[in-house]
């Protein structure tokens, strides 16, 4: 299942963190992040909750980028 | 520029005032500390926040670790004007890059303004404004002057003229009547209309053309790769390059009992840090790629993602369908031959025969014959399948079919020079003549190859599964020389391939009306649909797509894609080529602070200024 969010961040070089720290969540198969359209697309893997899985994607962006946000 | 933005703003023009102040004014010792902390804190407390929880969280390698460590570093040495400049001048160029990335946002968002917000339902004999989402397939919905399409439909009521420029580009108004399809995202410009829909609202036209231009830019580029990789690595080294710098020489030089010039060495590090903030190149290649995948989407070009438009920009080799892509792909009376009668009587002859008839032959006829055929005059229609017709018409027999109806009636027929479809009209037993049926070529699709030589596409070559002679004077009419001709779709993936093997130099691009062309399309380097408004399956298959039928828009689609893909290169050079420079003259110790604020700060607001152009494709 694939899902688009939208996000918010102020500078490319910490959009591609938080596509390398959505990738590595558990229960995501593959995310990107399109720091010019500020959406994030997360493809969940089977199963996969997105809900639960999105709280701890931004959980771990908010790691790797402490001005971030994930509006879900 | 948003709250975020002016807080920031103010937060510069007050440090600036008061490091200006301060520099000025005769205090010494830890006064002087004290007072320069003040400037320091307000510009720089974000980011040595956002320092210390990347070392908190283990993520010690970013711009903000290197800020806070030069900065630092510069203030501990006793420079304190540098060490807050460094600061003041990096939290503006993050303003800039801010401002500029959220500018181009919207220019973007406003040329690809075609989201329509409501749609109009008539309800107990009242309009009523609902979300499109919630119309569904089959309602009626209404669209008054000025308003803009909603969802793809067609026209049940009134007639208006149609505004397509959001979406294909083309400024010139579209007519549209009762019966005739309409999609979302054009204007409508005068007529009040009523448009039965035939798509949901997220499976209409607009939405998927929004969909695939918003997630363009997850395909990534072999660049934006690159740069990803190389900031990845690039950091740390340059951290670790830093650390060897400020300790190495000392130490070495202490060994041989020379003086170690602590403080030297380190401020040649601190330099070395400042230069190398790789946010310049970080922000300008995607920004570069954004903006011309936005500037072609104007111009009627989607382009589904970076990577096609680097693949586009090295196009050598361009293969065309010919049937709706160079051609009409609808037939046309071309000449009229070896009349006996006017013209125009022939015409009306042969079209009367045939008005009972669906055929696009008799269609064609009737175009080309243009007036309105009373039926009255027809009588006694005989249809001779896989021949023609036989009919009266105003009391003559008129025949009119292929070469074996005139043998079976015993007419002596003329044969033609011409390519294309042949009507052989014989009136009460005589032979009166021949109509010459040919598809005819796009108002420029000649201009359109010679643009592509222009552009240095060295090779161009026409499939199509139309017969040969037809192919051959089409091809030659373009100035193609390369045609195959009486390929089955199959056959042309075939050819692609083939052609694929014997071009190891540049890239591939087919293009093709998207109908039957999906495989080839898909097998290609570079898949171009055009024509393909409404099309889904071309959509799909496609990497790049045309959204009118103009074969122009090859050539400029290519001349868009080299634009960006040099703006790209140019700032790769620019950049890596400017830091790697004040590098070396950082670690010699003949850059100081200030060529340290330049290579970072002045670096990036250049290539994103350069990124920018992308946008603009116009003239191209």
């Amino acid at each position: 299942m694939k899902k688009t969010y939208k996000i918010d961040v102020d500078c490319a070089n910490c959009a591609n963190k938080m596509e390398e720290a959505a990738k590595k969540t558990a229960g995501v198969k593959d995310a990107t992040v399109n720091f010019m359209t500020l959406k994030m697309n997360v493809e969940f893997e089977d199963g996969a909750e997105p809900k639960e899985v999105m709280q701890t994607v931004r959980k771990n962006c908010k790691k790797v980028e402490d001005d971030c946000e994930i509006y879900l | 520029m948003n709250k975020k933005q002016k807080k920031m703003l103010f937060r510069i023009l007050l440090a600036a005032a008061l490091m200006v102040i301060l520099s000025l004014l005769p205090v010494k010792g830890y006064a002087r500390f004290g007072l320069f902390m003040i400037p320091y804190l307000i510009i720089g407390y974000d980011i040595l926040k956002k320092a210390g929880k990347g070392i908190l969280n283990r993520q010690v390698f970013d711009e903000n670790f290197l800020m806070a460590v030069a900065t630092v570093g510069a203030i501990l040495l006793g420079e304190y004007t540098e060490g807050v400049a460094v600061m003041l001048f990096y939290q503006i160029g993050e303003l800039f890059q801010s401002y500029a990335v959220g500018k181009s946002r919207r220019n973007i968002s406003e040329l690809m303004d075609i989201r329509p917000d409501y749609a109009n339902v008539e309800r107990d004999g009242k309009l009523e404004k609902v979300d499109p989402d919630e119309v569904a397939v089959g309602d009626i919905i209404v669209v008054q002057p000025g308003e803009k399409i909603p969802i793809d439909g067609q026209i049940t009521e009134g007639s208006t003229t149609l505004n397509t420029s959001a979406l294909t580009g083309e400024s010139l108004p579209r007519e549209a009547g009762v019966g005739d399809a309409v999609i979302s995202g054009c204007i409508n410009m005068n007529g009040l209309i009523h448009v039965r829909t035939t798509r949901e609202f997220g499976e209409s036209t607009a939405s998927k053309i929004l969909e695939l231009v918003e997630n363009s830019s997850s395909r990534k580029s072999r660049s934006e790769n690159f740069i990803t990789k190389f900031a990845r690595y690039y950091t740390p080294a340059v951290c670790y390059g830093a650390l060897l710098l400020a300790f190495a020489p000392p130490v070495i030089r202490l060994c041989l009992h020379m003086s170690p010039d602590w403080a030297d060495w380190i401020m040649r590090a601190l330099t070395f840090l400042v230069i190398s903030c790789p946010c310049a190149l970080v922000i300008s290649i995607p920004l570069s790629f954004f903006a011309g995948i936005g500037g072609a989407s104007n111009a009627g070009i989607l382009v589904k993602g970076s990577n096609y438009l680097e693949t586009l920009a090295q196009t050598n080799c361009v293969v065309f369908d010919k049937t709706g892509t160079m051609t009409q792909g609808v037939f046309e009376v071309t000449g009229i031959h070896h009349n006996t009668l006017p013209e125009e009587k022939l015409l009306e002859y042969a079209a009367c025969a045939e008005c009972h008839s669906s055929h696009p032959i008799s269609k064609s006829l009737q175009k080309a014959y243009g007036k309105a055929i009373d039926a009255a005059r027809v009588s006694d229609v005989q249809e001779i399948s896989g021949n023609g017709v036989i009919a009266k018409v105003d009391g003559h027999e008129v025949a009119a079919g292929n070469a074996k109806l005139m043998s079976r009636i015993g007419a002596e027929m003329q044969e033609c020079h011409s390519v294309g479809t042949l009507v052989h009209v014989a009136v009460d037993g005589a032979y009166a003549g021949h109509i010459v049926i040919s598809d005819v070529l796009k108002p420029h699709a000649k201009d359109a190859i010679k643009a592509l030589k222009a552009a240095n596409v060295s090779r161009a070559v026409m499939l199509t599964g139309d017969m040969r002679a037809v192919a051959e004077q089409t091809a030659q009419e373009l100035g193609i020389t390369e045609v195959y001709s009486e390929l089955l779709p199959a056959d042309k993936v075939t050819q692609v391939e083939r052609l694929l093997s014997e071009n190891k130099k540049g890239k591939l691009a087919f293009v093709g009306d998207g109908i039957n062309d999906a495989p080839v399309l898909s097998r290609a380097d570079i898949g171009i649909a055009m024509g393909a408004l409404g099309s889904d399956a071309a959509i799909e298959a496609a990497d790049i797509v045309l959204m009118d039928d103009d074969p122009m828009k090859i050539a400029k689609a290519i001349r868009i894609a080299r634009k960006c893909i040099r703006i790209v290169y140019e700032n790769i050079y620019f950049a890596i080529g400017v830091k790697v420079l004040c590098l070396i003259l950082g670690a010699l110790g003949i850059a100081n602070m200030w060529l340290a604020i330049f290579a970072d700060v002045g670096v990036m607001v250049i290539a994103v200024i350069n990124a920018i152009r992308a946008l603009y494709v116009k003239k191209l």
